[in-house]
């Protein structure tokens, strides 16, 4: 699918894996970390103009709201040069459609199956679960692509992941690739397309995919991508209705005889809730086993991000957290990822929920995930969380500790002041 | 945010590298390369002397230009961010030798000119206090303390025309010519 999608973007009838091509690009992304960088490069290329005013997306999320004077320095360039060659797609913060990149550019439609797109994070392979080729580039890269919307690639080998099978109750896609994660390791489709198919993936619905591919960076991934179904056409047909009705997207299918350097089966009920340990997203067990190993406190939950940021993962957590408390000594903090998410949550009640039950609620950031602000751990401070990294230092002190875990199990382990299955929790008592 | 930055045509030739080696393992990311909480800045000089610091607390204030890395597998791994590439040049270390890098972390190299050589032999073979002699171009290294040469897979035609420009700028400063037309177009 990856090769169809890079052939058809660089004019040519086929490409075979190792051929370096330039393509051009339907989409370019960038953010308040990596554009700044990007606009010295966009003019020291020559250019004056932006290739595409429509073609690129802009979003404060990382420092922002803004957490110093350096990172508001940051936002103003960005902010400006947004208005100066008045890109379309410029999120101010608090804005509609506003949000973490990943989660805005499928949620506001700006992404569609066939599309071959770049971003200047290397989350940006989060949007191939709309069957679309999107992976992760520098800010030189993102600089030189906003002057000629056009990039260089090398076409990557295939791994095929064949899902079969049903998930169990209460695991999700991060719980799926947090597995394939283990079983491969980070570097196991180092330079690869990560491409699933099977008939598993039709239970997979699109928050699920999205997590998914979100994390094939993880595995050392170039993307990952999903084939187009029922689930990504009801999708589209939801927050991208007008290029739905022109069609105006493409759907590009693998070849029965396509070719894989690896082929793993996967059968989804044996995947289960799954906790990866500091400081590696491979070092991902069983939560029993993690939780029966290692019973100590933890000090924070972080539950939100690009992985696990969208209204499908807060009403699980609103599910197991109406009526409970956050435990004594754990700060456990619920980040929307959208401004959309934030609203649909505050309607719906959850944002109540999650205040009774002893959270902290912030406004749509990238913030704890990376250390920036909005939740840094102290030294020795434990946290499990439903973002994409556990490495050391990644969020605060290089003494701290990150577990990577998917909702429920974030949401267990608020609750009970460790790490823990949805299983140990207390039933509620009704009143 | 690589101005003032040595360009890789400058390193291309033969060179001797008698600086001193820092020896990392496998998956050095990028969060202790150059840790989140310095991306408030984009200066050079301001990131490399916070580079390595999760990971090797001495490496800002020891190491001295023409000093290099050697490291495991996956070197590069996680984040996009530039910086890290930045910092690492701006620390003054002419090459990093790994087994394998992460994609990014390699394209980034590549843009902006950090010279670098994918080589698990030499990865596993040089030892710290090793002198090495380099040609970026043909891709060898000669281990000059423990008479060994290794071969590092050699670039494509296409990533060496990369390196000829200086870089993805210089590329394509040479291949797009951005007139009045774009303008008007706009």
């Amino acid at each position: 699918m990856t090769q169809k999608i890079l052939a058809a973007h660089a004019g040519l009838k086929a490409v075979k894996a190792g051929d370096l091509i330039e393509a051009n690009l339907d989409l370019v992304l960038g953010n308040d970390v990596t554009v700044p960088p990007a606009i010295d490069v966009f003019y020291r290329t020559g250019a004056t103009r932006v290739f595409d005013r429509d073609r690129i997306v802009m979003v404060p999320s990382h420092f922002a709201p803004n957490k110093d004077i350096k990172s508001a320095e940051h936002c103003k360039k960005m902010r400006l040069f947004a208005a100066a060659q008045a890109i379309t797609h410029y999120y101010e913060q608090g804005s509609k459609g506003m949000g973490i990149e990943h989660v805005i550019v499928p949620e506001n439609g700006l992404v569609l199956p066939g599309y071959c797109m770049i971003g200047a994070d290397s989350h940006t392979c989060t949007d191939g679960a709309l069957g679309a080729f999107a992976t992760g580039v520098g800010s030189t890269d993102l600089g030189c692509a906003m002057a000629t919307g056009q990039t260089w690639f090398k076409v990557p080998q295939a791994i095929r992941i064949n899902l079969t099978g049903e998930l169990r109750p209460h695991v999700a896609g991060k719980d799926l690739i947090l597995y394939i994660i283990a079983k491969i390791g980070v570097d196991g489709a180092l330079y690869r397309s990560m491409e699933y198919g099977g008939p598993g993936i039709a239970q997979l619905s699109m928050n699920d995919r999205l997590t998914i591919c979100n994390m094939a960076i993880e595995a050392g991934g170039k993307n990952g991508i999903f084939p187009v179904d029922q689930v990504t056409l009801d999708y589209i047909r939801e927050h991208a209705p007008q290029a739905y009705a022109e069609h105006r997207y493409q759907i590009f299918t693998a070849d029965p005889d396509a070719e894989y350097v690896q082929t793993l089966d996967i059968d989804l009920a044996e995947v289960p809730l799954m906790v990866a340990r500091p400081y590696l997203p491979e070092n991902g067990a069983d939560v029993r086993q993690v939780a029966a190993s290692d019973p100590a406190a933890i000090q924070q939950v972080v539950i939100g991000s690009c992985t696990n940021g969208r209204y499908e993962d807060f009403k699980v957590a609103a599910e197991l957290l109406r009526g409970r408390q956050v435990a004594e000594g754990v700060r456990c903090f619920i980040i929307p990822g959208s401004q959309a998410v934030y609203l649909r949550c505050l309607r719906d009640g959850l944002l109540a929920d999650f205040v009774d039950a002893g959270c902290v609620v912030g406004p749509p950031t990238c913030g704890p995930c990376i250390g920036g602000h909005m939740g840094v751990l102290a030294s020795e401070e434990r946290c499990v969380s439903t973002t994409n990294r556990n490495f050391v230092g990644r969020m605060g002190s290089p003494e701290s500790q990150t577990f990577l875990a998917g909702v429920p199990v974030a949401c267990a382990s608020a609750v009970m002041g460790r790490i823990a299955s949805p299983d140990e929790l207390p039933a509620l008592v009704k009143a | 945010m690589s101005e003032n930055l040595v360009q890789p045509s400058q390193t291309q030739a033969n060179c001797l590298l008698s600086g001193k080696l820092y020896c990392y393992g496998d998956n050095v990311d990028t969060d202790v390369i150059i840790p989140a909480r310095y991306l408030n800045t984009t200066d050079p000089a301001e990131l490399a002397r916070h580079c390595m610091e999760d990971l090797d607390a001495d490496f800002a204030a020891t190491v001295k230009p023409g000093d290099f890395i050697v490291a495991g597998q996956n070197f590069g791994s996680g984040s996009s961010r530039e910086h890290a590439p930045v910092a690492i040049k701006a620390s003054g270390i002419a090459l990093v030798i790994a087994a394998s890098f992460s994609r990014i972390f390699f394209r980034n190299a590549i843009n902006m000119g950090l010279p670098i050589l994918e080589c698990p032999e030499a990865a596993a073979g040089i030892r710290p206090g090793d002198n090495l002699k380099v040609n970026l171009t043909e891709g060898w290294i000669e281990n000059l303390s423990q008479h060994t040469r290794y071969q590092a897979a050699p670039f494509p035609e296409f990533i060496r025309r990369l390196m000829a420009a200086d870089g993805l700028v210089g590329y394509v400063r040479g291949k797009y010519s951005f007139g009045p037309a774009e303008e008007a177009k706009a």
